[in-house]
C-alpha cells in the first residue's frame, strides 16, 4: 500500500545527482581555464610536461603580441564599433517599428507585425548571395556599414518580438491623456513611451549583442582587408599566422572572450533573462 | 458647424496617423526588405540561371536543384547527411541532456542551483570561434589534451589526428556544437519547469509520486511547447551550422565534412557559381521551413 506522505529521495542517487552536476560543470569550465593557463605560457610550458597546469611562468608577453603583431586591439575596437552601432540602429528602427504596430490602430498593423515575424525563421545564410553580390558591386565591401546595415536587419524581427511584449504592457490611458494634453504621436513616442522602454533596451540589447559580437559567417565572407576586421574573423587570421605558437592566439581567445564573461558574473540573471525572452514565442 | 469642426478633426487625426506609421515603420522597413525579404526573391530568381555573378546569367530553369541532387561532385547530399547527423544527435544527445538538468535545477531554488545553471549557460556566451580554436588544441595530434591524455592512460592505438582523420572528422565537429549549446536549451527548459504552479507539484506529491513522476507526468507535458521550440531550434541550427565546419576541418578531409553553408561559400569564391549559391540558399529556408512545420506536426499529433 502506497502511503500518503512525502518520498524522501534515495540518499544514493541524490549524490549521484550532485557528483554528475559537478563533473559537468567541470566540463564546462574547464576550456576557460584552460584558454586563460595557455595565453600565460610559453611553448616550451604547453608543448611540455605543464599542458593543463597553471603557468609556471606568467607570460605576459603574449598578450603584447597579440595586442601588436595580431592586431586585436584594433579588432576589438571594430568588433565594439560594429557591434554598438548595430544594435542602436536595429533598436531604433525595432521601437519605431513597434510604435506603429501596437500603439496606432490601423487595419494592417497584425499583419506588419507577421511580416517582420517572418524573420525569426529565415537564416541569414538565405540573403548572402544576393547581399554580397550588390554590396561587391556597389564597392561596399570591406567597410564597416558593410557588417552594421545586415547586423542590425538580422538583430530587427527579435528586437520588435521583444519590443512588442514591452510595449503592450505600458497603459493606453498614457497615450489618451497625452493626446487630450494636445501631445502629437510623435511627441507622445519620443517623450512617453521611449523613456518607459529602457528595460526591453537592455534585454534586446543583451541579445543582439551576442548575436553581432559573436558572428562569424559575414564577416568571413564581407571583410577582407585586416582593417575592418571584427574579433572571430581576427582569432581565425591570427590562428592562421601563428600556427606554432600558442600562448598569442590563447591571449587572443581570452581578449575576445573575457569580456563578456565578467559582465557575465554580474549581470547573470540579466543576460539569462534576456536570452529566455528571445526564444519562448508563440 | 461644430459637426463639420468634428469632422475636419477627425480627418485631421487620419492623415496624423497615417503619416506617423508611414515614418514609424520607415527604418524598420527598410532594412528588412532590402536585407533580408529583397534578396530571397533575388535568391529565388537567381537560382534558376546558370550565372557567375558579374555577368547576365542564362536561365536554366530547375536545372541548378536537379544538379544539386544528382552531381555527386558537389557534395551536397554529403553535406546535407552531415548535417542531419549533427541534428540526431543535437535532438537525442543534447536536449534529453538539458532537459535531465533543468528538471534537477528546477526542483529547488538556492544558491547551489542557481551557481549550476549561472555556470551550464556559461559556454553559449562564447564565441563559436573561440570554441573552435579551443578544441583545435584539443585535438591537436602532437600536444592536444586528448592525445596526450591517451597516452598517458596507455590507449595510444586510441590516437587519432581528430580533425584530420575521415573517421572521427565529422565526430570531431559534433562534440563541441552539442557540448556547447546543452546550456542554452537547458536554460529555456528551466525557465518553463519554473513556470509549473509549486502547487501541482505538491498535489502530485501528496498523492504519492515520486520526484520523477512529478516530472514526467507533470513537468514535461506542461513544458511541451518548451520542448518544441528547443527541438525546432536544434535541428534548424544544425542545417545552418557553419562557424565551427570552417574552424575545425575547412570541410576536409577531402570535403567529407562539408555541410550547406560551407558548400555555399565555396561555390561563391572557390567556383564562381553565383546561381548554384542561390539555389543552395534557396534550399536551405525551404528544408528550415519543411522541418519547423514537420516538427510542429510532430509535437500535436502526440496531444492526441
Amino acid at each position: 500500500m502506497e502511503s500518503y506522505t512525502l518520498k524522501e529521495e534515495n540518499p544514493v542517487i541524490k549524490i549521484i545527482i550532485d557528483v554528475f552536476l559537478v563533473i559537468w560543470a567541470i566540463i564546462n569550465l574547464f576550456p576557460i581555464y584552460f584558454m586563460f593557463t595557455f595565453s600565460l605560457k610559453s611553448n616550451e610550458e604547453i608543448f611540455g610536461e605543464n599542458i593543463i597546469g597553471l603557468p609556471k611562468e606568467w607570460l605576459w608577453s603574449n598578450y603584447t603580441t597579440a595586442l601588436h603583431t595580431g592586431n586585436m586591439g584594433l579588432y576589438f575596437f571594430n568588433s565594439i564599433l560594429v557591434t554598438t552601432l548595430a544594435i542602436a540602429i536595429s533598436i531604433m528602427a525595432a521601437m519605431m517599428a513597434c510604435y506603429a504596430i501596437t500603439r496606432i490602430k490601423w487595419r494592417f498593423s497584425r499583419l506588419t507585425n507577421a511580416f517582420f515575424m517572418l524573420g525569426l525563421t529565415i537564416p541569414i545564410q538565405a540573403s548572402i548571395v544576393p547581399v554580397y553580390v550588390v554590396m561587391s558591386r556597389a564597392h561596399w565591401l570591406n567597410k564597416y556599414s558593410t557588417l552594421i546595415i545586415p547586423y542590425s536587419a538580422f538583430a530587427l524581427s527579435m528586437a520588435i518580438l521583444i519590443c512588442t511584449g514591452f510595449m503592450s504592457e505600458i497603459p493606453y490611458a498614457l497615450d489618451e491623456a497625452a493626446r487630450i494634453d494636445g501631445c502629437g504621436l510623435f511627441r507622445t513616442f519620443f517623450t512617453i513611451i521611449l523613456p518607459l522602454m529602457k528595460p526591453a533596451v537592455s534585454t534586446v540589447g543583451i541579445y543582439s549583442y551576442l548575436q553581432c559580437w559573436n558572428e562569424f559567417m559575414f564577416a568571413n565572407v564581407f571583410i577582407s582587408d585586416s582593417a575592418h576586421r571584427t574579433l572571430p574573423v581576427g582569432i581565425k587570421a591570427l590562428s592562421g599566422q601563428h600556427t606554432t605558437d600558442w600562448g598569442p592566439i590563447g591571449a587572443a581567445l581570452v581578449i575576445a572572450t573575457f569580456p563578456t564573461l565578467i559582465v557575465y558574473l554580474f549581470l547573470s540573471r540579466k543576460i539569462q533573462a534576456s536570452f529566455i525572452a528571445g526564444a519562448v514565442k508563440g | 458647424m461644430s459637426d463639420n469642426k468634428v469632422k475636419n478633426e477627425k480627418k485631421k487625426r487620419k492623415i496624423e496617423e497615417g503619416l506617423a506609421i508611414f515614418v514609424f515603420l520607415l527604418p524598420g522597413l527598410l532594412l528588412f526588405v532590402s536585407i533580408l525579404i529583397a534578396p530571397i526573391a533575388v535568391s529565388v530568381y537567381r537560382s534558376m540561371y546558370d550565372w557567375n555573378g558579374f555577368s547576365e546569367g542564362t536561365f536554366i530553369g530547375f536545372d541548378n536543384y536537379i544538379e544539386l541532387f544528382t552531381n555527386g561532385s558537389i557534395k551536397f547530399m554529403n553535406s546535407l547527411k552531415n548535417s542531419l547527423i549533427l541534428a540526431f544527435f543535437s535532438v537525442f544527445i543534447q536536449l534529453p541532456l538539458a532537459l535531465g538538468l533543468a528538471l534537477i535545477l528546477g526542483r529547488r531554488e538556492s544558491r547551489k542551483e542557481r551557481a549550476f545553471l549561472s555556470i551550464f549557460f556559461m559556454p553559449v556566451l562564447i564565441s563559436t570561434v573561440v570554441i573552435g580554436q579551443l578544441w583545435l588544441k584539443i585535438y591537436n595530434p602532437d600536444y592536444g589534451i586528448l592525445n596526450r591524455f591517451l597516452d598517458a592512460v596507455h590507449l595510444s592505438s586510441w590516437k587519432h589526428v581528430w580533425v584530420g582523420d575521415i573517421k572521427t572528422a565529422l565526430g570531431s565537429i559534433i562534440v563541441p556544437t552539442v557540448w556547447q549549446y546543452v546550456g542554452y536549451h537547458m536554460l529555456l527548459m528551466y525557465a518553463g519547469v519554473k513556470g509549473v504552479d509549486i502547487d501541482l507539484r505538491e498535489a502530485a506529491m501528496l498523492d504519492g509520486a515520486t520526484k520523477w513522476q512529478v516530472d514526467r507526468y507533470v513537468v514535461i507535458p506542461i513544458i511541451k511547447p518548451i520542448l518544441r521550440v528547443s527541438v525546432i531550434f536544434a535541428v534548424t541550427g544544425s542545417l545552418k551550422t557553419y562557424d565551427l565546419v570552417r574552424i575545425l576541418t575547412e570541410g576536409g578531409p577531402f570535403q567529407s565534412t562539408e555541410v550547406p553553408s560551407t558548400l555555399l561559400e565555396n561555390m561563391l569564391f572557390l567556383r564562381n557559381r553565383y546561381g548554384m549559391g542561390s539555389t543552395i540558399s534557396v534550399m536551405l529556408i525551404l528544408l528550415c521551413f519543411a522541418f519547423a512545420l514537420l516538427i510542429t506536426a510532430a509535437f500535436r499529433e502526440k496531444d492526441v
